[in-house]
């Protein structure tokens, strides 16, 4: 059931450390040139999963294909086709910033490299910086450079895990463009990020918790199949209202967003009955629109309560 | 306020620090191994006094006398006597391979020119290039003989006993005649060297990767296992030269070493004897998680390489297992290559019996070293 409009195409993957399972039969399709967005706790396997899209880590159990390729046999033609960049900076620093890339356009086999490299430091803006070292460079230096690194031998596929972690709003929103941009031109990026605006950004999503796939689809499928309905609570005095909402009748969950308080549940029907049986003086309720948090929160409050809080470290 | 110290402080500490203790089992195993290690060497390796010394005997004399020096040495307990047919030249050559220690020669008219009281002349060619080695051996040798040959000289032949002993000992310290130590601890040391940088720098090499995270890139390219492995090792081959080259020129200008041997052909043979010192830091990098274990590993085979080889102390004083463990490591056949090179001018054709079991433990850390590479991070 090979799709040639599928980048990604994996069922069952399953990675466990001892009796400990981290990633728990997965099945993911990514089509080409979507941008895909992986979301969840810390701990929940993403990182995980991405490594073994990219040959770092050999799956338990499950099978597919990743860019037409057999994800278990042919991890190396699918090595050379992806660009993978990893959560911690881990290219050497100490090497200069045209060191590192012409060591991976070597190592990658590029074609005309001193012109590639050229290019690269170009469209960085670091051709004046390239004999600088590339542990001298900030954190939003070391996620252009680590990006720009991973494009230098045209994949078809990306892999980012937490590109934008630690990274300041300007950078994060060039980072955005650049992705777009590549999406358009083709590739596929498959991403993981802990940033709701970010989620938005992208074209589908998919939402893990302790290794497994509870939700997947595009925001507002999964806003539409959460089945929460949400309202507002706004004015003063509202902060201190959460632990009195949280046990009202029919309300599953009540998030604070600075003086407003988003109050989720699944039966709406009872959760209005509750809110307006309150009459609160000088509140305003109103119904609202599910945000993506708000589903996020709502999916990892219950997948707690199904694993019985085993939350873990990551 | 809090406490300059605190006994529960202290003893959460204490607690911890044994439980990281028994943790790393690295750490434990050197701490309890490298004590034992060094009891064993020191208590039981180790003998300034080496017995058991091979050697060969050329007699041309088929008389008694000569036949009773030959036991007396044997009896000595100093001389191991392996054969001794063939021509001097191919005994010589024995001398030459390091097979054995002394060559004893006896001209056919030794029992004829003690019987006219001539005092004969019997010539002890001994490989001194380990001047500590034979030391004991060519001291024992001059009594042990005089008191052989003297006893058979009774009756009518008592008249042959005198002051001075009836025939002449002739001694030549081959290869190092004024058994100046630096002969032997200078072109060891180029060995001992390269074993103790090499090793070290490359059992860091893969760790390092690992330690700083961009192992995880460096297995995310298409890079193969060998790639990795070789193209970490042939910088350090470079570094290798130089320190080889270094120790030469110290040799040569600063402790007046002899240089006999073709410096082209010890080239040549430490071409092998680096790459198995890097193959055995790779290795270690591969199974060591951290460069602390890395480190701690090289000095767990540096320690046996510098005692067992016959560096420090003379190879042939080792009991039986001690060379048996000295024969497998590199630094072993290197120092004979390296002496006899240097101080015995030995051709390619001597070292090739020193040259292989280099090679062998050099293929098989590759392949161990290779095998547990992994090439993904699991």
């Amino acid at each position: 059931m090979t799709d040639a409009g599928l980048a990604i195409d994996v069922e069952g993957i399953t990675k466990r450390y001892g009796s400990h399972t981290v990633v728990n039969r997965v099945g993911l399709q990514v089509r080409r040139g979507e941008i895909y967005g992986f979301l969840g706790p810390n701990g929940s396997g993403k990182t995980t999963f991405l490594r073994m899209l990219c040959g770092l880590l050999t799956p338990d159990a499950g099978s597919g294909r990743c860019l037409g390729y057999d994800l278990l046999r042919e991890a190396g033609r699918i090595k050379s086709r992806v660009g993978y960049m990893t959560q911690k900076f881990s290219h050497y620093e100490d090497l200069s910033i045209e060191e590192n890339l012409d060591f991976i356009a070597r190592v990658y086999g590029v074609a005309d490299r001193p012109a590639v490299v050229r290019r690269c430091l170009e469209q960085l803006g670091l051709t004046d910086r390239r004999k600088q070292l590339a542990g001298e460079l900030s954190g939003g230096w070391k996620q252009r450079l680590a990006l720009a690194a991973s494009l230098l031998h045209n994949p078809e596929l990306l892999l980012l895990d937490e590109p934008t972690a630690g990274v300041d709003p300007k950078a994060r929103r060039d980072f955005w463009e650049e992705v777009h941009r590549l999406a358009a031109g083709g590739i596929t990026v498959l991403l993981t990020t802990h940033y709701m605006d970010e989620a938005e950004r992208c074209h589908r999503l998919a939402y893990l918790a302790y290794g497994d796939l509870l939700a997947s689809g595009t925001p507002a499928e999964l806003v539409r199949t959460s089945g929460l309905r949400t309202w507002r609570v706004e004015g003063t005095g509202a902060a201190a209202l959460v632990s009195r909402l949280r046990q009202l009748p029919g309300a599953n969950q009540v998030v604070p967003f600075g003086n407003v308080l988003h109050v989720s549940g699944t039966d709406a029907a009872r959760l209005e009955a509750s809110l307006t049986g309150l009459n609160l003086a000088g509140l305003h309720v109103a119904p609202a629109e599910t945000g993506l948090e708000d589903v996020f929160i709502h999916l990892m409050e219950r997948s707690r309560d199904n694993f019985g809080g085993k939350e873990r470290a990551s | 306020m809090t406490s300059p110290f605190s006994l529960s402080r202290f003893w959460a500490m204490v607690l911890k620090e044994f439980v990281q203790m028994r943790r790393d089992r690295l750490t434990f195993g050197m701490m309890v191994g490298i004590p034992l290690l060094q009891l064993i060497l020191f208590g039981f390796a180790i003998n300034s006094d080496p017995k058991h010394l091979p050697a060969a005997v050329v007699n041309a004399d088929p008389g008694p006398f000569s036949r009773n020096l030959v036991s007396g040495l044997q009896n000595s307990g100093y001389f191991d006597i392996r054969g001794g047919g063939g021509t001097p030249a191919q005994v010589r050559r024995l001398l030459d391979l390091g097979q054995v220690q002394f060559v004893l020669s006896i001209p056919s008219d030794f029992s004829s020119r003690l019987l006219r009281g001539e005092r004969p002349e019997v010539l002890l060619e001994a490989d001194a290039t380990d001047p500590a080695a034979t030391g004991n051996a060519i001291a024992a040798l001059q009594q042990l003989a005089e008191i052989a040959v003297a006893r058979d000289l009774t009756g009518p032949l008592s008249r042959l006993r005198r002051d001075e002993p009836p025939f002449e000992l002739r001694i030549h310290r081959c290869y190092n005649p004024e058994a100046v130590t630096q002969y032997n601890i200078v072109p060891g040391l180029m060995g001992v060297v390269l074993t103790m940088t090499l090793v070290i720098i490359t059992a860091l090499a893969i760790t390092r990767e690992r330690e700083r995270g961009t192992m995880e890139n460096l297995l995310a390219t298409p890079l193969r296992p060998a790639e990795v492995m070789l193209g970490k090792i042939v910088p350090y081959i470079l570094v290798g030269y130089v320190q080889i080259s270094l120790i030469l020129v110290a040799a040569r200008y600063l402790f007046d070493v002899p240089l006999l041997g073709s410096l082209m052909l010890l080239y040549a043979v430490s071409l092998v004897f680096i790459a198995a010192n890097l193959a055995v830091g790779l290795t270690f990098s591969t199974l060591a998680r951290n460069q602390l274990q890395a480190v701690q590993m090289a000095f767990f085979f540096f320690l046996p390489s510098i005692l067992l080889s016959g560096f420090m102390f003379p190879f042939r004083g080792m009991p039986g297992w001690a060379q048996g463990v000295g024969e497998v490591l590199p630094l072993t056949h290197f120092l004979r290559l390296v002496r006899g090179i240097l101080l015995k001018g030995n051709g390619p054709a001597e070292c090739l019996p020193h040259l292989w079991p280099i090679t062998l433990f050099l293929a098989v850390m590759l392949a161990v070293g290779l095998k547990r590479y992994r090439k993904t991070l699991d």
